[in-house]
């Protein structure tokens, strides 16, 4: 989460809300947008980003509900408070959106991400790589006798932290899953 | 019961169960299964253009002059492409359009078969929505929905790829009474308490002005009647942008003219100055806003718009009001009536506009020897004045002049391409409306250039007896290029002359039109007469002033308070950050 992040929670779309000093600060938000699972609704999800020219930090999607064939997409961007405002609203009008939720503002809510890092090294790297995969309990899923893979989630930030304690130590290569995320409580 | 039929006969089907009677089209391999099924029948009509862009175009004209979906038909491949510019046209001006599309069967797409395209992958940002077909068994439920999402909340194009395969193959007809409607429902009912804000805003304003737009035409005739209602009952000044023309009528007392770039002074002055600005169903166009940070700065702004993505999109403003503008304005005069009618003194705002009129901002420089594009304007509204008329333009200074200098008393009677400007237009919109209105006079007012760019539909013109009026007010230039490159790019004319143009009389006559050329201010009343008079196409070549330039205007990159009134006041007057601005 940004640093600078400012007072959230108002949809209001009042001029004099909007012209503070805080406009043109850049805020991180998560999106869940849900939509039909259907043929190329992808592409018209991230068309609509690079098309107008936002940014997407973190895309993930997957099909939540068989019998009603919705997907998920669970987006990350950035930009300033009206950028945000304006990615929603036209990221609601395309056709198979069905819902369009902004985890950031709406109340608390849990990300996690999923990585696999490939670490390569003998002696005491390894046995170092080995004790901090512990501390973060990421887990070893593959092992050979110069390289481990670890599998961990976690926050986004928490991913990071451990890459940049892996890099020195041999780490070779990186998949991220990017962030998926839900609102905490009991309501959907 | 059931009905088992092919591909190809459902889309027929489905179209005579939507009340479609006219589809613009052209054939090529993918689509021929369904040409064959439109030989066999009487209830639709299929009109042949001579380019798929201007089949696009004409169901635009269709489709605006209307308030119906227009239809269009073409092929795979290059038939897909060259419909590009006009389904993206029609997203920007938001109109319904249902296109059709050929595609090679399933089996052969990506294979880079012979007239393959990506054609959903080509028009998805040009299109509301697009849909391929895979099975013929959801190929009727798909062409209800696509008419419902074309129809539905703001208009627009939307397109349907179907591959030579699901043509062929026999599929169950669902009709459109039994289709499941997608959950796109946009809302169309303001709340209360935004009605309620608005309705206060009102009763308050000292210097209010509503700003209307393409909304009140797109959301039907009885918006244009409400919106009369409210304005005459407020006694509040009215603007209009270029697509709104005609939601006001022009004859109405607190009708002010045209706003933005072109607009009229007094327009964009009341703009400038209100205290309350209610924009209805219009996006604060770029043409209109000028510069941001100095647009309409004193004024609590209120923005009535069926799609929340336009609202703070480029202008923030103080009042949302998500809904279609026809239950809005229900809404507010129920509501304002209701308060008691309440308004405060607008005199005092009304004494300040009646001094912004005195300036007769349209004022021109007329001549005796040579014909003013104004002039043979002003002439074309007085001759044709109270007749059953539609205009459609093509884009660039004579689009600028007709909106200036004609009056539109009815909606639906203007047809222009607003958002993508796109030279061409005019000539096959004006065929698609006079087949939706055979009776009436339709007059596509357009410079040589632009109407150059779908010259070729005088054969579709002559097939269909569409007795279209071209008038082509010819400066021998990309007038609106030339005005910027003598403003802009010091006085270097770069490619703006129209070179080796045809002879328009001889052209008309190639084609079997009949032809008229004037040059003379005192021929033209006669020339107009007769073109309005001859039974068939004709091409009005009306050779004009050809350095005539377009006033007023505001510069790139200024505010609505400084504008150009004539050619004296443009020395230096757009700067060079404002010259990056287009």
């Amino acid at each position: 989460m940004s640093a600078l992040r400012i007072q959230q929670g108002s949809t209001s779309h009042s001029a004099y809300d909007l012209r503070d000093y805080h406009a043109e600060v850049i805020e991180k938000h998560t999106l869940a947008v849900l939509v039909d699972n259907e043929a190329g609704v992808l592409a018209r999800v991230i068309g609509l980003f690079s098309g107008r020219g936002y940014n997407i930090e973190s895309l993930t999607v997957a099909e939540v509900n068989h019998d009603t064939h919705l997907s998920r997409i669970t987006v990350v961007t950035t930009g300033t408070r009206d950028v945000i405002e304006q990615i929603k609203a036209q990221v609601g009008r395309i056709v198979p959106v069905h819902e369009v939720h902004d985890l950031t503002v709406e109340g608390p809510s849990i990300e996690r991400e999923l990585a696999l890092f490939k670490v390569e090294g003998t002696g005491n790297n390894r046995i170092e790589a080995l004790r901090l995969a512990e501390i973060f309990r990421a887990n070893v899923v593959d092992s050979t006798l110069e390289s481990f893979v670890f599998e961990m989630t976690g926050t986004s930030e928490k991913i990071d932290a451990f890459a940049d304690l892996m890099r020195p130590l041999g780490l070779v290569e990186t998949a991220r899953t990017g962030v998926a995320a839900l609102a905490r409580g009991s309501h959907a | 019961m059931t009905r088992q039929m092919t591909g190809a006969k459902m889309v027929v089907q489905a179209l005579k169960d939507q009340g479609v009677d006219t589809v613009f089209g052209y054939p090529g391999g993918a689509v021929l299964p369904v040409y064959d099924e439109i030989f066999q029948q009487n209830d639709i009509k299929h009109v042949l253009v001579r380019h798929e862009q201007a089949a696009i175009h004409a169901a635009e004209g269709y489709a605006r002059s209307t308030g119906k979906p227009g239809v269009a038909l073409v092929t795979s491949g290059p038939g897909a492409t060259n419909a590009v510019t006009g389904l993206t046209d029609a997203l920007l001006d938001s109109i319904p359009l249902v296109v059709f599309s050929g595609q090679v069967p399933t089996f052969m797409i990506g294979t880079d078969g012979f007239q393959e395209a990506d054609t959903i992958g080509i028009t998805r940002p040009c299109t509301k929505h697009n849909w391929l077909v895979q099975d013929t068994d959801k190929l009727s439920e798909t062409i209800h929905q696509a008419f419902h999402v074309a129809t539905t909340g703001r208009p627009g194009p939307v397109l349907i790829d179907l591959p030579k395969d699901v043509q062929f193959a026999d599929g169950e007809y669902t009709p459109p009474a039994k289709a499941k409607v997608s959950h796109y429902k946009p809302r169309v009912k303001a709340s209360i308490e935004e009605i309620n804000n608005l309705v206060s805003l009102i009763e308050k304003a000292e210097r209010p002005v509503f700003y209307t737009g393409g909304g009140v035409i797109n959301s039907g005739p009885g918006a244009s009647q409400l919106l009369r209602e409210l304005v005459d009952a407020t006694g509040f000044p009215i603007t209009s942008t270029l697509m709104g023309l005609g939601a006001y009528p022009a004859s109405g007392k607190a009708w002010l003219g045209m706003l933005g770039m072109h607009g009229l002074y007094e327009a964009n002055m009341a703009m400038h100055g209100c205290d309350l600005m209610i924009n209805i169903g219009a996006r604060f166009d770029d043409r209109i806003t000028g510069r941001i940070q100095d647009f309409s700065p004193n004024s609590t702004k209120v923005h009535v718009d069926i799609d929340p993505s336009s609202i703070n999109k480029i202008i923030r403003v103080d009042l949302p009001v998500i809904g279609d503008v026809g239950h809005v304005l229900e809404d507010v005069l129920k509501v304002w009536k209701s308060r008691g009618r309440k308004t405060a003194d607008t005199s005092a705002w009304w004494k300040q506009i009646e001094e912004w009129r005195e300036v007769r901002c349209l004022t021109y420089k007329p001549s005796e020897t040579v014909i003013k594009p104004q002039y043979a304007l002003e002439r074309l509204e007085a001759l044709t004045k109270g007749m059953d008329r539609y205009v459609t333009t093509e884009v660039g200074q004579h689009q600028m002049w007709a909106a200036q200098f004609l009056n539109f008393e009815d909606p639906n009677r203007w047809m222009t391409s607003g958002g993508l400007g796109t030279m061409g237009y005019g000539f096959p919109a004006s065929i698609g409306v006079q087949l939706a209105h055979p009776d009436s006079l339709v007059i596509n007012v357009a410079g040589e250039a632009s109407w150059l760019m779908n010259m070729q539909e005088m054969g579709t013109a002559m097939q269909y007896r569409t007795p279209v009026k071209q008038f082509i007010l010819n400066n021998e230039r990309l007038g609106m290029v030339r005005q910027w490159q003598q403003l802009l790019h010091g006085e270097r004319y770069s490619s703006s002359w129209s070179e080796s143009l045809p002879d328009f009389v001889k052209l008309a006559e190639a084609f079997g039109a009949k032809g008229i050329q004037v040059s003379d201010p005192k021929d033209l009343d006669d020339a107009i007469m007769e073109m309005i008079n001859y039974d068939g196409p004709v091409i009005f070549d009306c050779l004009v002033e050809k350095h005539e330039n377009c006033f007023p205007m505001i510069p790139s990159g200024k505010a609505h308070n400084e504008m150009l009134l004539g050619d004296a006041s443009t020395e230096g007057a757009i700067k060079s950050d404002g010259a990056v601005l287009v």
